[in-house]
């Protein structure tokens, strides 16, 4: 390998990260044991397993030549300070306060794991503080540890409406997120069977008569997005919860917290159950790696003892005055009753809930609302201008947006050949959904949010008006 | 407080309240940038176009804090955690509680990762895609695989992958209807168990001889049927016992028909020793967040990798990150996929810090990293072992462990009434993480599994035996201590009633103010 | 203030027989012999050693119990405060008097029952409480073939101030006792099965977080999942052989009908075929049909055959055949009787006992197993 060539390579075996790596020291120790040879203490791996070949993988190499190797690699990418970007999806460029970085980069934070409540009391508050405030804004009174992604969390939330109607059907919205659907699939096999409810094709909105056609008592939830994953707002969302509970079923909300500083919270319109996306809460995209959602439902017994992950609840201790923390209905979950459970989170996304709750905790009930309008009012400046290109369509749909919304290129060019000249001018376009969306043509999910400048949206106007002339 | 536990540590004890019992009507702690006044003028109607039925009447009622009050209060919390950084943590077996690189943090958190889209134009994040696929190189060559996926973020997630890849290998030959059991062990991690079943699997689950710890042969081919789908096991087992027989278990499930998966969360101990995938495995997972040094963020995010066989390749989630010889892409086309099972392509930033780990590790640090894992482990198990009331119940008739080791505290209860519980209560006096137990069931009574992974000192190792042996003095001259602990610590004793009480339980402030005012 | 109720029942005549030979003191006339012989009771000294060590966690409960010999004597004896309820006749209590206390506690709501005494004891307990109040037995009979005696009286006060706190799990229990006019009057040793309680165990295989809800329905919630898996599966050309025990039981509250506790039932197409049959009616049945044993561990120790369920002779199992034989038992009971110990068999005949040992699949939830050892 070319970086073999280059560096000097470090052959004592003394390694910075490992303290007893000095052959005195392991010589002390093996005497100690009375054992001559370090490999005896493997003799139950059987001999013919044993690797016998040194691993074909680079020789240990210092920290100036790691950093340099990998500063060069990443070098290669370009990130959203260097290129202005209106991607969304599911993951979104958001302004990532200072103080959040400073508070997930403490060590404690970062390298504590399952300690109990008497070491860990920061890990614990900060947990409790989180659920506090993402109940406080879905407006519900139980919320879970955080799990993997909005996806994620939605599959667990159909488990669990499956668990507690003992039917097994959901109902989603035809404008959901293809990723999501993809991952609810998946969750479902053999437990639910999910059906899709058609659109307005003028509004977008959920089309309550398919759904009341649709809708039986095997219906064991209805899901929706709010906003939608195509960005438009569900403004029937509480009667969507009517129908559902007319007929038995749950009713499932999936959120992006930031719409609801401006927007009724779900648990004011009937939800049951709600999962979201908590990135836009102080977390960088890191490529798809910042993602986490959170989990929530009804203050029921019977749905508190489904909830597939772990949670707390707030405590007194032995001495007056003095918060404590605990696990709330412990036996519920995989660590006490292994295949009984109803799903399986181990480690999941705690960093990104404690930085959440930093995040609003900075921006409080004013910010948040705020946040919201002026993330709404830059997302309509947009649409609008956009609408003004000859043979461009922002939005499609007749309906209130948030931060994301559908452009229709016509039919003169494709998304992809739209994004590859934006790109030249270092652009990079909202998604291509054409193949999620054929029914919508040439289509593109472009995201605006309080990080883009009128500058910045005036450029991306004047070179689509170029492009698409 | 007075320090009644007398020992030389104390935790930092702020009695730090609830957030929302801070700040003050109307502080703010982060400005919003104003939209500007040619935006306002187009806009204005923006928010008015929300009906009145979905327009928010009260904005959330959370605590109003300024800028250096939230970040006291969070440092404050950050004090009163104990990490890996923190003390020794050599007592929290099974989680591989190593020290996590400071040079990872920093290239993890520079802009050219934290600030990429996962949709972003394949030409713009090359680089990341070449970080990604080097290290499926190098995972494959660690682990004998042929191909990774980054897509599952936690270890669970990685088994319930695998346990969807074998349904639909089983689906692909037709088989997935007389296929229907996965065998796995109750000394490997619950998700074993867990996972499979929420994919649909009945379970069958084998438990292990007392005398030699491993899993009776006999057992095994009892479990195996035409029904078999596969095996999902962890091995090295979370006792710390390496099942020797392991290759006849693969035979058994491959003569059966079925596909055999290894939980390698405990590979901190195999690295550079055995590559799974020459042994016979045909499914594995690694947990970047344990042998790969991520940090464990407080319990995520982590990320778990899994590893297949080039036949099992095509069922891997898409996408996945490709070569064609001059550029890296991500590959959408792969028909027989068992789709996703999580949104994008994983956790990119852990991607980043393992592969910075192995690069300064070199082949030659992984074998250092095993060998010295397993030399500490063995080193902390006799010194335990010398205490009284100390055992080691299960598989007594092999005198080593490998990363981690499973002991028990049964003598210890039975003469003194101090329970492991009790002993780890006390345990934190000292300043020191509490020992892991065990996943339930308990099948070792009153169990303890220390793992003192490669990052521990023998400094490290001495102090934490003999803080043991003088708790286990204290269990059998002056048990109060023990039994009123912890003395030295942020808290005293939780209440433990409103954990199962709906009428007492508060998840969130709002529901605490409702039912207790 | 305490929430817990512990009831306290001291049969003051067990294990007047022992000491002087006599098997049990059952039977007026018995107990007329043992005092004639100068028996002392030794029940009442056990109980009180179970007392002394309860005092120290004596605010965490309310003792409830009966008057003078039958718990108030002890428990003054200990300083302990108790609620004296019931009536009886001073140093002529009978099994009746058993009987009503347990009663009595039972409508109050006791948390445990603790008593002193031997098999008869809780016999008369169980004949009146079954599963519905957790029964601790202090050992103080002769006659203790029951499972749910403590080891002695020390760690039965252990074990009941364990449970409740929530510290212990409850498992399910056979009450044995020997057939004493097969003894007295053949000279046989029979052990017959009498009934079962729910009784705290002391290997904690979970951790002792407290828990709320009781651990009585998580095994009976155990025992659902388990019956539904079952009847799922039922073939209708198929005889049900369906043995004695609560699990099994399960199967038949899942069908829709009673089930003899005790005894063996038929099933077939998902009716009630034959109840409480004995051997020869049984072999009659399934000749020449296709059948399935379905069973459940009995006894602390775990015998699948041969206690309890001697209708299931060798002949029978021949009959069916070792492959159709389908062991039930939920977790808690495999491991109460102990992981790395196998279930035991004992049908009198030896080359069926070797057939049916080895490694076999025990059905211990929906769609879940285990492989547990099987020995003769």
């Amino acid at each position: 390998m070319l970086l073999q060539k280059r560096i000097g390579v470090i052959s004592v075996p003394i390694h910075q990260y490992i303290p007893n790596s000095v052959p005195e020291i392991k010589k002390n120790m093996l005497e100690y044991l009375g054992v001559k040879d370090i490999e005896e203490l493997f003799v139950d791996i059987p001999e013919m397993i044993k690797c016998k070949k040194r691993l074909r993988l680079p020789h240990p190499t210092p920290e100036l030549q790691v950093r340099r190797n990998i500063e060069g690699l990443l070098s290669k990418n370009k990130n959203r300070n260097e290129m202005l970007t209106f991607l969304g999806a599911g993951c979104w460029p958001h302004y990532v306060p200072a103080v959040c970085d400073e508070i997930n980069s403490r060590s404690e934070f970062l390298t504590a794991y399952t300690g109990d409540v008497y070491t860990d009391l920061g890990r614990y508050q900060a947990l409790f503080e989180f659920q506090s405030m993402i109940g406080d804004l879905i407006a519900m009174d139980v919320v879970s540890f955080p799990t993997y992604d909005w996806a994620t969390a939605s599959g667990d939330a159909t488990h669990m409406a499956v668990r507690i109607t003992g039917r097994h059907e959901i109902l989603v919205p035809k404008t959901m997120s293809p990723e999501r659907l993809s991952v609810i699939k998946t969750y479902c096999q053999r437990l639910a069977e999910v059906k899709p409810i058609n659109y307005d094709p003028i509004t977008g909105q959920l089309d309550l008569k398919d759904l009341k056609k649709k809708i039986s008592a095997r219906t064991a939830a209805v899901y929706i997005e709010n906003p939608t994953y195509l960005g438009f707002i569900e403004t029937e969302g509480e009667e969507i919860g009517k129908i559902a509970h007319d007929n038995g079923a749950l009713y499932i909300v999936g959120v992006e917290p930031l719409s609801l500083g401006l927007l009724t919270p779900p648990g004011e319109y009937g939800a049951d159950i709600v999962c979201g996306e908590g990135q836009p809460l102080g977390i960088h995209m890191n490529f798809g790696g910042g993602l986490f959602s959170f989990l929530a439902c009804r203050d029921d017994e019977q749905f508190v003892s489904v909830i597939p992950h772990r949670m707390i609840t707030i405590t007194s201790t032995e001495h007056e005055g003095e918060w404590g923390f605990a696990y709330t209905l412990p036996k519920r979950t995989m660590f006490a009753a292994r295949e009984r459970a109803t799903t399986f989170t181990g480690t999941a996304t705690v960093l990104w809930a404690i930085t959440a709750a930093v995040y609003m905790s900075l921006l409080g009930p004013k910010g948040i609302t705020e946040l919201a309008e002026v993330i709404m009012q830059k997302a309509y400046y947009a649409m609008r201008r956009i609408s003004e290109i000859d043979g461009v369509m922002a939005p499609i749909f007749k309906s209130p947006h948030f931060k994301e919304f559908t452009v229709n290129f016509g039919t003169d060019q494709t998304v992809s050949e739209v994004n590859k000249n934006l790109l030249k001018h270092g652009i990079q376009g909202g998604k291509d959904i054409t193949k999620e969306f054929p029914q919508l043509g040439n289509t593109a999910l472009y995201c605006v949010t309080e990080i883009h400048m009128k500058e910045d949206i005036d450029r991306l106007v004047a070179v689509l008006e170029d492009i698409v002339k | 407080m007075k320090n009644k536990g007398t020992t030389t540590y104390h935790a930092v004890r702020w009695r730090e309240p609830i957030i929302y019992e801070l700040g003050r009507k109307g502080r703010r702690g982060f400005m919003i940038p104003k939209v500007e006044p040619e935006i306002k003028a187009v806009a204005r109607d923006a928010v008015l176009s929300i009906p009145d039925k979905m327009r928010r009447k009260t904005p959330p009622e959370w605590p109003e804090l300024s800028e250096p009050e939230v970040v006291r209060h969070f440092i404050r919390l950050s004090q009163q955690t104990f990490g890996v950084d923190s003390g020794i943590n050599v007592g929290v077996g099974t989680c591989t509680m190593k020290y996590n690189p400071k040079v990872n943090e920093a290239l993890a958190r520079s802009p050219g990762i934290t600030g990429l889209h996962p949709l972003q134009d394949e030409s713009t994040v090359q680089g990341i895609l070449e970080i990604i696929y080097k290290l499926q190189e190098w995972l494959c060559e660690i682990s004998g695989m042929d191909k990774f996926s980054f897509q599952p973020r936690g270890g669970a997630h990685a088994v319930f992958t695998n346990a969807c890849i074998i349904r639909a290998f089983h689906k692909y030959n037709g088989e997935l209807d007389q296929r229907d059991e996965i065998i796995t062990t109750v000394v490997s991690h619950p998700c074993n168990a867990a996972a499979p079943a929420s994919a649909g699997f009945k379970i069958v689950t084998l438990y292990p001889d007392e005398k030699t710890g491993c899993i009776n042969v006999e057992a095994l081919k009892a479990a195996v049927s035409k029904r078999t789908a596969g095996m999902m096991i962890t091995n090295p087992y979370d006792t710390g016992i390496f099942d020797s027989n392991i290759i006849e278990y693969i035979n058994i499930i491959h003569e059966a028909g079925g596909l055999v998966a290894i939980d390698q969360a405990n590979a901190n101990c195999l690295l550079g020793r055995v590559r799974i995938g020459d042994v016979g495995a045909d499914l594995c997972h690694f947990n970047l967040h344990k042998s790969f040094s991520t940090p464990h963020g407080s319990c995520g995010p982590g990320s778990a990798p899994v590893g297949v066989k080039e036949e099992f390749a095509k069922f891997l989630p898409i996408p996945t990150v490709e070569f064609d010889g001059s550029k890296y892409y991500l590959d959408y086309d792969r028909p027989h996929s068992i789709g996703k099972v999580a949104e994008f392509h994983g956790v990119a930033q852990n991607v980043v810090r393992a592969y910075a780990w192995i690069l300064t590790m070199g082949a030659e640090g992984l074998r250092e990293t095993s060998e010295v894992a397993v030399l500490n482990n063995n080193y902390l198990l006799k010194k335990l072992l010398e205490i009284r009331g100390v055992s080691l119940p299960w598989g007594k008739s092999r005198p080593f462990r490998m990363q981690d080791v499973r002991l028990s505290l049964e003598k210890l209860k039975e003469e003194t009434g101090i329970r492991i519980d009790d002993v780890n209560r006390r345990i934190v006096d000292f300043g020191v993480q509490r020992c892991f137990t065990s996943h339930e069931p308990w099948i070792v009574p009153e169990p303890f599994t220390p793992e003192p992974t490669e990052s521990a000192s023998k400094e490290d190792l001495d102090r934490f035996a003999e803080i043991f042996s003088r708790i286990s003095t204290e269990a059998y001259t002056n048990p109060e201590k023990i039994k009123n602990a912890p003395h030295n610590c942020a808290i005293s004793r939780v209440n433990l009633n409103p954990s199962s009480d709906p009428k007492k339980w508060a998840m969130t402030w709002r529901s605490y103010i409702k039912k207790h005012g | 203030m305490p929430n817990k109720k512990l009831g306290l029942i001291v049969n003051p005549i067990a294990g007047l027989g022992g000491k002087v030979g006599l098997k049990g003191t059952d039977g007026e006339a018995i107990i007329k012999r043992a005092i004639k012989l100068r028996a002392t009771a030794v029940s009442p000294t056990r109980a009180l050693e179970a007392l002394r060590t309860l005092t120290y966690a004596r605010n965490e409960f309310e003792l409830v119990t009966y008057p003078f010999e039958m718990g108030q004597d002890v428990a003054e004896k200990c300083c302990l405060n108790s609620k004296i309820i019931g009536s009886i006749v001073k140093g002529k209590t009978t099994a009746t008097d058993t009987k009503n206390a347990a009663r009595d506690m039972m409508k109050l709501g006791v948390d445990l029952i603790l008593f002193s005494g031997g098999d008869g004891t809780a016999r008369d307990i169980c004949e009146v409480i079954g599963g519905e109040v957790p029964v601790l037995g202090i050992p103080a009979g002769v006659k203790m073939h029951s499972a749910v005696f403590a080891i002695n009286p020390k760690k039965a006060a252990e074990l009941a101030i364990s449970f409740l706190r929530g510290e212990a799990s409850l498992r399910e229990a056979e009450v044995m006792d020997i057939d004493e006019d097969a003894f007295r009057k053949k000279n046989k040793v029979v052990a017959r099965l009498y009934g079962y309680l729910q009784v705290p165990y002391e290997k904690s295989l979970v951790q002792p977080i407290k828990i709320g809800s009781s651990t009585t329905m998580d095994e009976k919630s155990n025992q659902e999942a388990i019956a539904e898996y079952i009847v799922e599966r039922m073939e209708d050309d198929c005889y049900y052989i369906l043995c004695p025990g609560t699990t099994v039981k399960a199967i038949a509250d899942k069908l829709g009908f009673k089930k003899t506790l005790l005894g063996v039932d038929i099933v077939k197409k998902r009716r009630m075929i034959a109840m409480d049959v004995n051997e020869e009616k049984l072999l009659k049945l399934i000749e020449g049909e296709k059948a399935k044993i379905v069973v459940s561990p009995i006894g602390g120790q775990g015998f699948i055959f041969g206690r309890g369920n001697q209708q299931i002779s060798p002949q029978v199992i021949k009959k069916v055949g070792i492959d159709n034989i389908i062991i039930l038992a939920t977790e808690n009971k495999l491991h109460s009787i102990g992981p790395g110990k196998p279930l035991l068999v004992d049908t009198g005949d030896d080359e069926i006992n070797k057939q049916l040992s080895g490694y076999k699949r025990v059905v211990t939830g929906y769609n879940k197993e285990v492989i547990w050892k099987v020995s003769a």
